[in-house]
């Protein structure tokens, strides 16, 4: 069903699509010739043919063009400036076209598991080339081998390498360089000779003049395996990684054999063959040599650029991707510039410099130079297989010779299958996981041939390979055989064969730890049992990079980072992520589990959330001995709404922004979502208030309990400060408010920071350095608030205020609704900054706002809540608080809070709309019961006025003022 | 590699060591060439300081342990047989050679796994406690991490391994952390070279 119905819809768009590519044709034809102007994305058939003639008929058109204007005579409101936009615009419709047809390929998704795209796009290729043909009688586009080189192979080499696994691909180096090496010279030489037999047989048509140095060379540029094609087929068919790394390897490292045979054939043919010496042919092998290891070392040396660069960029991190890219592109490039294996190259200095840029940029900086790669190698491939398809179309390069194409088609898939078993033979004698019979069958059926190929057979000069459309032809068979028949095949093949799947799981902490621990003993056993082996040899390696390249090409400040770290640090942050990703319910209890885990204990149903999680294989970073408080189901009610909260993002209002930005730094446009969020969140509670009442009641009640027991934490002290954080929360305000505000300041500066980025980047930074511990004891306030943001933050747990618990696990907690918690700390922190003008945090001043928002932990019960009581309470806490008590927001408790009071404001808000009597009556210390059911509201009422009413910057009265403002 | 009994037969019970072992004759002559390089006073065994003198093996972070692992409990000798023995688990598991032995191969990936567990249970009461995986992961990562790092990291490794909680992790369990992996594959080297 998909089938027809996708069809269809790729051929309407195929339909609507060529509209816009014709659309420059009426000009172009009106010329005459077909012509148009430069197009650099594609050629026009008749363009090529008569090259030296371009730049007369260039002017042609333009000629045209003048003499339509004067045709219009006068002023022309609009004008058509066709010539003007022609390139660029024929380049974006082309990447539209391209796009958009990945768009509909992937619309049905059961027809996209059996078809590779690869095959759609030719198939779509093909339609559009004939669309092309039956508009204009001739086709104007096709994969231009110029374009391809230079631009397109590169895009998807340049990912390939950059993130090709490095230690899969030098574990399996040995077979990738058999392979690549020896099979593709096998592949070459024996297609080679058997169509030269074939030939001499009179299998193929006398009309094909070629002889012996022809078919070598065709031979060559037909039997090397394309990595485009690898790419494209094997990616959706998800092999194991080490078949991937042989067969996606081999396609990359082969381009230097068949850059070089290349070469040679074309100048044997040249020469021609009776005069090619045998000197010739150890050139040829030294030039083989010179092509590949100079590939290679062009590749890593700018590999060692690029690390170098980016250890500087520290100040300019948004061009870091830049430099990425353009380093890579060059490699290739330069490669390309003394006619070196270019493919090697750029390989090379993507998995060079992998390890040391993506330790030295920032996480948005690793982000953006994977997407934009991943989108440039999409849409190249993209563009690729388009072409392809559209090339075939065009009649006038080709000529068929049944003969040939089937006897190429038989040659290379039999010599294929030979060389593979062939070489797995030798290669297993040293392998220690032996390849067996399924991977060299899928070895041999992954031969694809693909774009490079095609680019290099129609490079070829027609005047000396006579043959060249017959080999054009028949490469074009070839590609979309392979492509077509053997891509659309292997995946049932795979799966009959069950040929092990890769998993796309990701490695856990303890097969990191244990990794690392082999790599240690198998080399001390080679070293012990005298073997220089390859773990020996990767030894050294290591112990080189570590003390000469690493301390060369990164930044000192990661330098001591361990991979080990590092991959614990993902790991984190993937559970954090994965947590977040299943749901609010599981994020909930995820954070439920936190404290549980923290203290292992006994609550029941925490162990279903542990067990939960590991059954999903996403152990949450749970450790902690943050919490100590445990959260009850009630906490999982306020988390729940919380994540609602937070889920539901609004657009600010504007009147908000520049309500807030009187009083901030301006800021960024998900913190006032945040807040946005929190208000009207704030709103829409107090006016279903009435109904929740009671339940709010029971509520209030549970959270005083616990509330209440965390004062003698306190007292106690040290290591658990965070817990009763939120109870001094309000008392923190006036303190840090500027500090809060710096931070914010520098969190704007400071790239804005995304979940993922703060996570990753926080333990680089200065381990222990001077001003983490400076800037915790100053401002010990402000740090919970504003670390999330800031990246430079120091360590957590380097803080030093305190006794810091294992530091990295509270970090890690605080990842986990980074999200939610960024929404929460910062509509705290706007709450406290608009309702605490900085004030010098004397025990009166802070009196009254303490008692607000804290005066749950202070009264025991609602109704015999005694205010001096509370506020005496308070004021020492908040002393304790000021001293820099805690260092870590605690994340559940805060929301708690934070929801409770926007619990309780509900109805005060209801109240104040019209202003009432009763909130002028609530002035500092608010007198008991002052009002029929207020006792247990004024604080939060005062609160909540803060919040709406934010006094003018100017205001230094801080709290006397608050009141009588409403 | 053809069995050249008459070199092998200076070196004591060759025979059975290669029936236990499955390494060829050949592996078994290179082995003993180096356990006599590596035994300088000629006493017939290997002792600490022996290994220690390994210039390669300075470098190993967890060396230590690797050479205790050589060294059966109680004894502060390891003779040659037992020197095979314990090299014997890192032969590549699918070899041929080793299937004729009927008892469980010393290349095994279980076993494999055991001498790892091995060298993370110092103790050998069976189970790798905290401690141990923290020292290991010091002795591993010193240079790089500090202990609150590295502690960090062992309370998540815990988190994942220790599926009964009981803050230690079984034999078992550190079996069952390690499933996916491809054991044989990466717990082998090659002896042919």
């Amino acid at each position: 069903m998909p089938k027809p119905g996708l069809l269809s819809a790729a051929l309407l768009f195929g339909v609507a699509a060529i509209v816009l590519v014709l659309f420059p044709l009426p000009a172009s034809t009106d010329s005459g010739d077909g012509t148009r102007g430069p197009v650099a994305l594609a050629h026009s058939a008749a363009e090529e043919r008569a090259a030296p003639g371009v730049a007369a008929e260039d002017e042609e058109p333009g000629g045209q063009h003048q003499q339509q204007h004067q045709h219009g005579g006068g002023y022309k409101v609009v004008q058509w400036e066709w010539s003007y936009v022609q390139t660029p615009y024929i380049i974006a419709i082309w990447l539209l076209v391209a796009s958009v047809a990945k768009i509909l390929f992937h619309f049905s998704q059961r027809f996209t598991t059996v078809v590779p795209e690869s095959c759609m796009l030719i198939l779509l290729g093909l339609v559009l080339g004939g669309i092309v043909l039956i508009a204009n009688k001739k086709q104007l586009y096709q994969l231009e081998p110029a374009l391809f080189f230079l631009f397109l192979l590169p895009t998807i080499v340049g990912d390939a390498g950059y993130f090709m696994p490095a230690r899969l691909f030098f574990d399996n180096l040995g077979a990738i360089l058999t392979y690549a090496v020896v099979g593709t010279l096998w592949n070459s030489f024996c297609t080679g000779f058997s169509l030269y037999a074939a030939k001499v047989l009179n299998v193929i048509d006398e009309k094909v003049q070629a002889d012996l140095m022809d078919f070598l060379l065709f031979g060559a540029l037909i039997s090397a395996v394309d990595p485009v094609a690898v790419l494209a087929v094997f990616e959706e068919v998800h092999v194991n990684d080490t078949l991937f790394i042989i067969v996606f390897g081999e396609s990359l490292v082969n381009d230097a054999v068949t850059v070089v045979l290349y070469k040679v054939y074309i100048s044997f043919v040249e020469v021609g063959p009776k005069n090619v010496q045998t000197v010739d042919y150890f050139k040829g092998v030294a030039s083989f040599l010179i092509v590949s290891i100079g590939g290679t070392l062009v590749g890593l040396v700018f590999a060692v650029i690029l690390g170098f660069i980016t250890r500087f960029t520290k100040k300019v991190r948004i061009i870091e991707p830049l430099f990425v890219f353009l380093l890579v592109y060059l490699a290739y490039l330069t490669a390309e510039l003394f006619s070196l294996s270019a493919i090697l190259s750029m390989t090379f200095c993507g998995i060079g410099a992998n390890k040391y840029v993506e330790a030295n940029i920032s996480q948005k900086s690793r982000t953006t130079v994977k997407y934009t790669m991943k989108t440039l190698a999409s849409i190249a491939e993209t563009i690729i297989f388009i072409f392809l398809g559209i090339s075939a179309v065009d009649k006038s390069k080709w000529a068929w010779d049944t003969g040939l194409v089937s006897c190429t088609l038989v040659f290379i898939f039999i010599f294929r299958a030979v060389g593979v078993v062939g070489q797995t033979w030798v290669l297993n004698r040293f392998r220690l996981v032996p390849l067996d019979k399924i991977d060299q069958v899928v070895m041999s059926y992954g031969g694809l041939r693909g774009a490079v190929a095609f680019a290099l057979v129609v490079l070829l000069d027609g005047e000396q390979v006579k043959a060249k459309d017959y080999f054009v032809a028949t490469t074009i068979v070839v590609v979309f055989f392979t492509v077509m028949f053997q891509g659309l095949t292997i995946k049932p093949l795979v799966k009959w064969l069950k040929v092990p799947r890769s998993t796309s799981r990701k490695p856990t902490i303890n097969e990191e730890i244990h990794e690392r621990a082999f790599d240690h003993i198998l080399t001390a056993v080679e070293d012990i049992a005298g073997l220089q082996g390859y773990h020996h040899w990767r030894d050294k390696w290591e112990q080189f990079d570590k003390n000469y390249l690493s301390k060369l090409l990164l930044r000192k400040s990661v330098y001591r980072k361990s991979e080990l770290w590092e991959a614990y640090q993902k790991i984190n942050i993937r559970d954090a992520i994965s947590v977040i990703d299943q749901g609010g319910n599981v994020l909930t209890s995820a954070r439920l589990s936190l404290p549980s885990m923290a203290s292992r204990a006994s609550f029941p149903e925490f162990t279903n959330v542990t067990n939960y999680l590991r059954e999903n294989g996403s152990g949450v970073c749970l450790d902690l001995q943050v919490i100590d408080n445990v959260p009850g189901a009630k906490v999982e009610e306020d988390t729940e709404t919380h994540h609602v909260l937070a889920g539901n993002l609004y657009k600010p209002r504007r009147r908000y922004q520049s309500h807030y930005s009187r009083h901030f730094m301006p800021l960024g446009e998900k913190e006032r979502q945040d807040r946005e969020v929190f208000q009207r969140n704030m709103k829409y509670r107090m006016e279903s208030s009435k109904s929740t009442r009671h339940k709010r009641h029971k509520k209030e009640r549970s959270i005083k309990k616990r509330h209440g027991s965390d004062p003698k934490e306190e007292s106690t002290e040290k290591p658990r400060r965070n817990v009763s954080w939120h109870d001094k929360e309000p008392v923190l305000v006036p303190v840090d408010s500027e500090d809060d505000k710096a931070e914010h300041s520098e969190k704007d500066e400071d790239e804005g920071i995304t979940f993922v980025a703060r996570k990753v980047e926080t333990p680089k930074p200065r381990p222990k350095s001077v001003p983490a511990a400076v800037e915790a004891s100053s401002s010990p306030l402000a740090s919970p608030l504003s670390r999330p943001p800031s990246v430079d933050t120091p360590l957590p747990w380097k803080g030093g205020v305190g006794s810091p618990p294992p530091c990295v696990s509270v970090e890690a907690t605080k990842i986990i609704p980074v999200d939610l918690q960024q929404a929460w700390n910062q509509s705290i922190s706007s709450l406290e900054s608009i309702s605490s003008p900085p004030a010098p945090p004397s025990a009166d001043a802070v009196h009254p706002r303490i008692s607000a928002l804290s005066r749950i932990p202070g009264a025991p019960r609602p109704a015999s809540y005694t205010p001096s009581s509370s506020s005496s309470f308070f004021s020492t806490s908040n002393t304790q608080l000021v001293q820099g008590s805690f260092l870590f927001p605690e994340k559940i408790p805060k929301e708690e809070e934070e929801d409770e009071s926007s619990h309780e404001l509900q109805p005060l808000m209801s109240t104040l709309k019209p202003p009432p009597p009763a909130t002028t009556s609530a002035p500092p210390p608010p007198p008991p019961g002052s009002a029929p059911g207020q006792g247990r509201r004024k604080h939060p009422r005062v609160f909540l006025r803060s919040l709406v009413s934010a006094p003018p910057p100017g205001n230094t009265e801080p709290w006397s003022r608050g009141p009588t403002q409403l | 590699m053809g069995s050249n009994k008459s070199t092998l037969q200076h070196i004591p019970n060759a025979e059975e060591l290669m029936e236990e072992t499955g390494f060829s004759a050949a592996h078994i002559q290179r082995l003993y060439d180096r356990f006599q390089l590596l035994d300088r006073d000629q006493m017939g065994g290997l002792r600490n300081e022996d290994f220690e003198a390994i210039p390669e093996l300075v470098t190993n972070p967890i060396k230590d342990r690797i050479i205790g692992a050589f060294l059966s409990p109680g004894k502060d000798m390891v003779d040659f047989p037992s020197f095979v023995r314990v090299l014997a688990h890192f032969q590549p598991t699918n070899s041929k050679r080793s299937k004729t032995s009927s008892q469980e191969q010393y290349n095994s990936p279980t076993r494999k796994l055991q001498f790892v567990f091995q060298l993370y249970d110092q103790d050998r009461d069976g189970k790798i406690s905290k401690t141990e995986m923290l020292q290991v992961l010091q002795e591993m990562l010193r240079m790089e991490e500090t202990d609150e790092q590295l502690q960090s990291v062992m309370e998540k490794a815990f988190q994942e391994a220790d599926l009964d909680q009981d803050d230690a992790i079984s034999f078992d369990e550190f079996k069952k952390s390690l499933e996916k992996l491809d054991i044989s594959e990466k717990m082998s080297i090659g002896f042919l070279c």
